[in-house]
């Protein structure tokens, strides 16, 4: 995107906070512990409804709790603490699930405290205006007093007291209390960077800061509902689920509330706890009891990642997305251009234009400049180190994949001799920038660098033969260079040198170009087995774009793009019934964000950016949009894996109960026993156990999500249907028969 | 239709004994009748599926189509929202079920009515209701009670025009997928029920009637005669427009016999070459279907795959029946050599189980062997294929929208397993989906346990079980069954004629037939207004093998832990004797 912050490194997992306790995806004894309560308390009837699943479930372990009282029986006391268990253990994996962010909030919480806000008392029109504030009369008020667009003074080693948009001034802010990274964010007036969130720290300077939430509905308390789950809808997908669940338990109910009539004609009444225990095996528990913390632990591990989505909806589009919208800029390229290729021309060695190039560059901050540097360090083994003038040569670009070199040896001798050199900075009216260095006898050597005709215009200035004369093969040999560089997606960089007052003559050319970041070409095949098609973003020319999206083998581009094309984009995708992520920071980027089904935006952002998208990325990291879709995608595969795993796990359960409930009538019925079980009651006490016990077991799965590696739909369905389909089916002929062995020990049962 | 009143006397078990003395030849007569019929079948399958798709997205209007409109005040191109097109479809329907019930209750003062008398409140009920629901279960029996203006104004008029409609709710529900982004019009009902009775039906009963006529079922207007046997003795030799009737019995997955011994009667069902013409004819239009599903879709394989599903259910039922009916399990088989009661010897039992499997695999219910003697494994498959609802390969439309309506559920939780939403031909199943779906799914099972269990719990219900023990379970099962899932076959030894079984039984193929067609057509409306999502690599694929798989598998479990439970109290309890 425009004025994208640098990216803070390659694509790849991001440390996020791993902070607070049970983050990791087994279930400590702690853990359980501390969710017990919770668990407990979610037993009320009027929450469980919601869930009819279990409710059912528990309606019918008040039933059996009844019929046990009254006629006890250690089967009927057993049956009856297995179903409590049953619906107790379902409340706890939600419980679970939501203790996991509650971490989280109370360190949150901790950013809320009450502060004293110095508030700017001034007419309206003069804080509409925006200018001069800061030297306006303030009052002192406290922080939860504060009101949409007043405007406050807020200054080093101050906490600021709500969300804003930076009017004046500039200063850098310790955001760590929200993103967790401790390295300070610059925040100015003006451009795309001057959000601020109420909480963090101001360190140096002081800014002005227009109020854009009112106290209670900022960044921090929404992060803190959504992380403790307080907020929590149902999306639409569980609710979808939640029907079909539904539905699956009234012909269940159907099924076993019509069985005793058939069983009265057969002449084998069956006590009520038989039948509810059958009930409650045969309607999903599983899936039911598992369904929320699902969803919970789905947000968790976005969380966890450092991305807040604003709702579960969002969680569940990414999954669905199918075309994702990224940036070149800090995306797809490390943020700028680096050196890449020397070209020479005509007798030139490459060795005196690397020099040269490298000498220009010395002093020339901008990361093109010290790429050169590296380049030429690295390829050509110049200049390893600077001792003699201690020009700036340890920049290295921050994102570059080569290490630094350290133990070099001194390459092109006193080449670094840079005293008395005059730095030649850019300037828009040249367009060139270099140095002048004083040679041994006097003269002075002018190196510069630039565009190719800007150059050229200052060779031909200095006297030296047109393109027509005896230069001509050299002016042929550059105009083939820049070309092959343009049409490359590169940008050519031309360097020329004069001595003395003789003619200048070009060099050769610096092939500058966008590096694509390591691996995307890796991740844009997955995207693409996973039926997602990609668009690259840039306001690059059609030339350069499709060159750079050909190295990192996105599908398509969008080249030379403004924010409305980027929007129409959007809304042309849509119109073909496709669903569209991005990701975007700046104020323009907000309609587009608004319009995509999902919308990251970058917590660097602007308000409004962060408004529009329905989530926030902490770490501003725009790649993450793909770990998003993954995530999203693996959410929903739990379901469904649950969901097959549930409905496959009754086939055993009818095998271990229908010939306990008949087989004293019908004899014959003891074939269907396969597993053999001891008794018909340890029988239908192993079903209940085991529809318990598979609760329990499969809480940390429903936590953690299941393996998700990214291929196409068919090999994935076929993994999964063999995995919790033909897994679903067999588990329970062997979970039951082992829970049987044991109960069968049971007096009063086995 | 009353079996223990039938005038069938031939199948005896010890008549039988003969013809299955050596198994060998038995099987290859099944492989053989069968390897002809899927030939049969296959030829037509391409030409008349594309025919199909023509019909229902031409524009053209035929001159007699245009004459039918004006007469019945539509216009035919008037695109009818779901809902106004489930108004048109109840609307005809419900005259259709008065006309039926007049015709049947004033049937004495009506000419050509062979002299018998009227019907009583609750068979004149159950009568109208199960032609008009295309299931065509017979409390009575046809050749005692049924003159000739009831059977060809009333009844045959039915069976064309009652399979009519079940196409046109496939039509519409195919258009549903079809379309994008409209405001929910899936076709126009009157254009649909005339094209498809003008241009399907009567063309193709046309030259069935003709080959039926060939292989010598009668086509007359005669009284019932008697006449003097070589024996001595007194024969009645029925007469009447059977071969008409008999085509479209089977082409229109209708089921209701001009006779009570139905496709057993020889003059219905003379010949094992009649016989298998018969089967085809059943099985012609449900598994043709599909190709004009594809087609109309834009997407041939999505409908290879729907009928993979539809024949692999099918071809599991045949082989099933075949195999308990040629093993012939159970005391009595044993010691006649054979499972050969109810069965007739000039079909054998390869054919009878051809006929059971594709008679209840439809939702025909023709029989040409009493499913009462069918073993007590074979008569649990047919019970389960019907089960099933009527998808292997179903009734005429029915069967197609019954497995569409199946392939939404087995999306819904596949779908989910590739990380997607789930989405059937670009069409998201969401809440309001997925409940017209679960809606459907429960329809017929709470008609059939309900049903069942209040018949097996009162008086009035227990009055007509003949059998005690699960066989009597089994008939009760078997009637309700068979009449919610609109298929009309009757097990035989249950007394149905009282008012209760003729009344409740009306209920159950009522409802069992028009609530799940409102589901659809609502499914249709909602799928129609929906935008079309293109399928990516990521879109879960229903058109390969593994999709058919699932898609079987979950209506066999999805009906099996349904049924389970009763089925074990009765078939199964019986085939573990």
């Amino acid at each position: 995107m425009a004025g994208s912050p640098a990216s803070p490194g390659p694509a790849g997992p991001v440390g996020g906070r791993k902070t607070g306790p049970g983050r990791g995806a087994s279930l400590s004894w702690t853990q359980v512990r501390a969710a017990l309560p919770g668990a407990f308390r979610k037993l009320d009837p009027r929450e469980l409804v919601a869930s009819p699943v279990l409710f059912v479930v528990e309606l019918g372990a008040v039933a059996t709790t009844l019929l046990a009282a009254f006629d006890p029986s250690v089967f009927a006391w057993a049956i009856a603490v297995w179903l409590w268990a049953t619906v107790l253990f379902a409340t706890l994996a939600e419980s679970v699930a939501e203790s996991r962010g509650k971490a989280q909030a109370s360190s949150l919480r901790a950013t809320q405290q009450q502060t004293t806000a110095r508030r700017v008392v001034a007419p309206s029109d003069t804080l509409a205006s925006g200018t001069g504030l800061a030297s306006c009369p303030t009052a002192e008020v406290p922080s939860s007093t504060l009101a949409v667009g007043d405007v406050v003074v807020v200054r080093a080693g101050e906490i600021i007291p709500g969300d804003g948009d930076v009017v004046e001034g500039v200063a850098s802010v310790d955001e760590s209390a929200i993103t967790g990274e401790s390295a300070p964010v610059i925040r100015e007036s003006g451009g795309d960077r001057s959000a601020v969130t109420g909480g963090t720290v101001v360190l140096s300077d002081t800014i002005v800061v227009r109020i854009t939430a009112p106290a209670g509905h900022t960044f921090v308390d929404r992060m803190i509902a959504l992380v403790e789950g307080s907020e929590r809808q149902r999306t639409p997908n569980e609710i979808a689920l939640n029907i079909l669940l539904t539905s699956l338990t009234i012909i269940f109910l159907l099924a076993v509330v019509t069985l005793q009539p058939f069983a009265v004609y057969s002449g084998s009444k069956q006590s009520m706890i038989v039948l509810i225990s059958l009930l409650v095996c045969l309607i999903p528990t599983t899936i039911g009891a598992l369904l929320s913390a699902i969803g919970i632990a789905g947000m968790d591990r976005l969380v966890q990642r450092n991305v807040l989505a604003m709702s579960g909806r969002a969680v569940e589009a990414a999954g669905d997305v199918d075309v994702l919208l990224l940036d070149k800029t800090g995306t797809i390229t490390y943020g700028n251009r680096q050196a890449a290729d020397l070209l020479t021309v005509g007798d030139v060695t490459t060795a005196r234009l690397a020099e040269a190039a490298r000498l220009s560059s010395l002093a020339d901050e901008t990361p093109e400049g010290k790429s050169i540097v590296v380049l030429v360090r690295e390829r050509y083994g110049m200049g390893d180190r600077t001792p003699a003038a201690g020009a700036p040569d340890h920049a290295t670009p921050a994102t570059s994949s080569g290490g630094e070199s350290t133990a070099g040896t001194a390459g092109a001798g006193g080449a670094d001799d840079l005293t008395g050199a005059e730095m030649v900075p850019f300037s828009a009216h040249t367009r060139m920038s270099g140095i002048d260095l004083p040679l041994p006898d006097g003269r002075v050597r002018r190196i510069r660098k630039g565009a190719g005709s800007a150059v050229q215009r200052w060779v031909h200035s200095t006297g030296a033969p047109t393109s027509s004369g005896p230069g001509g093969t050299v002016a042929e040999q550059l105009a083939a260079h820049v070309e092959a560089v343009s049409s490359s997606g590169g940008t050519p960089l031309v360097v020329a040198e004069q001595v003395g007052e003789g003619p200048a003559r070009v060099l050769g050319v610096v092939h500058l170009k966008d590096v694509v970041k390591a691996g995307m070409r890796e991740r844009f095949d997955e995207l693409r087995a996973m039926g997602i098609r990609t668009v690259m973003v840039t306001g690059d020319n059609a030339v350069t774009a499709r060159a750079i999206a050909a190295e990192a083998g996105v599908d398509d581009v969008l080249a030379e793009a403004t924010p409305e094309d980027k929007l129409a984009l959007i809304r042309r995708e849509q119109a073909g019934g496709r669903l569209v992520a991005m990701a975007g920071d700046g104020t323009n980027d907000a309609p587009a964000l608004a319009q995509a089904d999902v919308g990251v935006a970058m917590n660097t952002g602007t308000t409004a950016a962060k408004e529009a998208g329905n989530m926030v990325d902490l770490d501003s990291d725009p790649t993450k949009l793909i770990e998003i879709v993954e995530i999203g995608k693996q959410l929903l595969i739990t379901r469904g894996a649950l969901t097959t795993f549930s409905i496959a796990n009754d086939i055993a359960k009818y095998f271990a109960i229908l010939p306990a409930m008949f087989m004293v009538v019908f004899p014959q019925l003891a074939v269907l026993n396969v597993m053999r079980l001891s008794s018909p009651e340890s029988a239908i006490l192993s079903a209940v156990v085991f529809n318990a016990l598979i609760i329990l077991v499969l809480i940390p799965l429903s936590l953690r999500g299941v393996r998700y590696r990214p291929s196409s739909a068919s090999a994935m369905l076929r993994r999964n249907l063999l995995v919790y389909g033909v897994g679903g089916l067999v588990a329970p002929f062997v979970g039951i028969k082992l829970i049987d062995l044991v109960i069968s020990l049971i007096p009063g049962i086995g | 239709m009353l079996t223990q009143t039938s005038v069938l006397t031939h199948a005896t078990a010890t008549q039988a004994v003969g013809e299955v003395a050596s198994q060998a030849p038995g099987v290859w007569l099944a492989v053989g009748q069968l390897v002809l019929l899927l030939l049969a079948l296959a030829a037509v399958h391409a030409p008349l599926g594309a025919y199909m798709a023509r019909v229902f997205t031409s524009p053209q209007h035929l001159r007699v189509e245009r004459a039918g409109y004006r007469v019945m005040r539509v216009d035919p191109d008037a695109e009818q929202k779901w809902s106004t097109y489930l108004l048109s479809l109840l609307g005809f329907s419900m005259a259709s079920l008065l006309l039926l019930y007049g015709l049947a209750r004033l049937q004495q003062h009506l000419p050509m009515n062979l002299g018998f008398s009227v019907f009583d409140p609750a068979g004149a009920w159950n009568t109208a209701v199960s032609f008009v629901a295309n299931t065509n279960w017979q409390w009575y029996s046809g050749e005692a009670a049924a003159g000739h203006l009831l059977q060809m104004a009333g009844l045959a008029v039915q069976n064309f025009v009652s399979a009519a409609v079940g196409i046109s709710v496939a039509v519409a529900l195919i258009r549903g997928f079809v379309r994008s982004g409209t405001d929910g019009r899936v076709g126009n009902f009157w254009s649909d029920l005339t094209r498809t009775c003008v241009r399907i039906l009567l063309p193709m009963a046309f030259v069935g009637a003709i080959v039926l006529l060939a292989t010598g079922v009668i086509q007359n207007f005669d009284a019932h005669t008697a006449i003097d046997t070589v024996a001595g003795g007194t024969q009645h030799v029925l007469g009447g427009p059977v071969a008409s009737q008999e085509v479209i019995k089977e082409l229109g997955t209708n089921g209701g016999g001009f006779f009570n011994a139905n496709s057993a009667h020889p003059l219905e069902n003379p010949s094992p070459f009649s016989n298998l013409f018969e089967i085809f004819l059943i099985l012609v239009i449900p598994f043709t279907l599909p190709r004009t599903f594809g087609l109309m879709v834009g997407d041939k394989r999505q409908g290879w795959a729907i009928l993979g599903a539809m024949g692999a259910l099918w071809f599991v039922a045949v082989a099933l029946i075949t195999w308990a009916e040629m093993a012939g399990p159970g005391a009595a088989p044993l010691a006649a050599g054979g499972a050969m009661e109810g069965k007739e010897t000039r079909f054998g039992l390869a054919a009878s189980a051809l006929f059971a499997a594709s008679t209840t695999g439809t939702s025909t219910g023709a029989v040409n062997a009493m499913h009462d003697s069918l073993t007590a494994p074979g008569g649990g498959v047919t019970m389960f294929t019907m089960m099933l609802g009527e998808i292997a390969p179903g009734g005429v439309g029915s069967g197609l929208y019954g497995m569409l309506m199946l392939a939404i559920v087995a999306v819904f939780v596949s779908g989910l397993m590739v990380g997607r939403t789930p989405e059937y031909l670009g069409k998201k199943i969401g809440r309001q989906e997925i409940t017209l779906v679960a809606l459907y799914i429960l329809t017929v099972p709470f008609l059939v346990l309900v049903g069942t269990a209040l018949a097996i719990a009162l008086p009035a219900g227990q009055a007509g079980i003949q059998e005690a023990g699960p066989h009597g379970l089994s008939e009760v099962l078997y009637a309700f069954t068979s009449a919610a899932n609109n298929n009309g076959s009757a097990f035989g030894g249950l007394t149905s004629g009282t008012p209760f079984y003729n009344t409740a039984l009306g209920v159950a193929m009522l409802a069992g037939r028009f609530i799940p067609i409102a589901l659809v057509l609502a499914l249709a409306g909602r799928f129609a207004s929906q935008k079309t999502v293109p399928a990516t690599a990521g879109t879960l694929p229903t058109h390969q093998p593994l999709f058919v798989g699932v898609l079987g598998t979950v209506a066999l479990v999805v009906v099996g832990l349904t049924f389970v439970p009763v089925l074990s109290l009765g078939p199964i309890v019986e085939s573990l004797s």
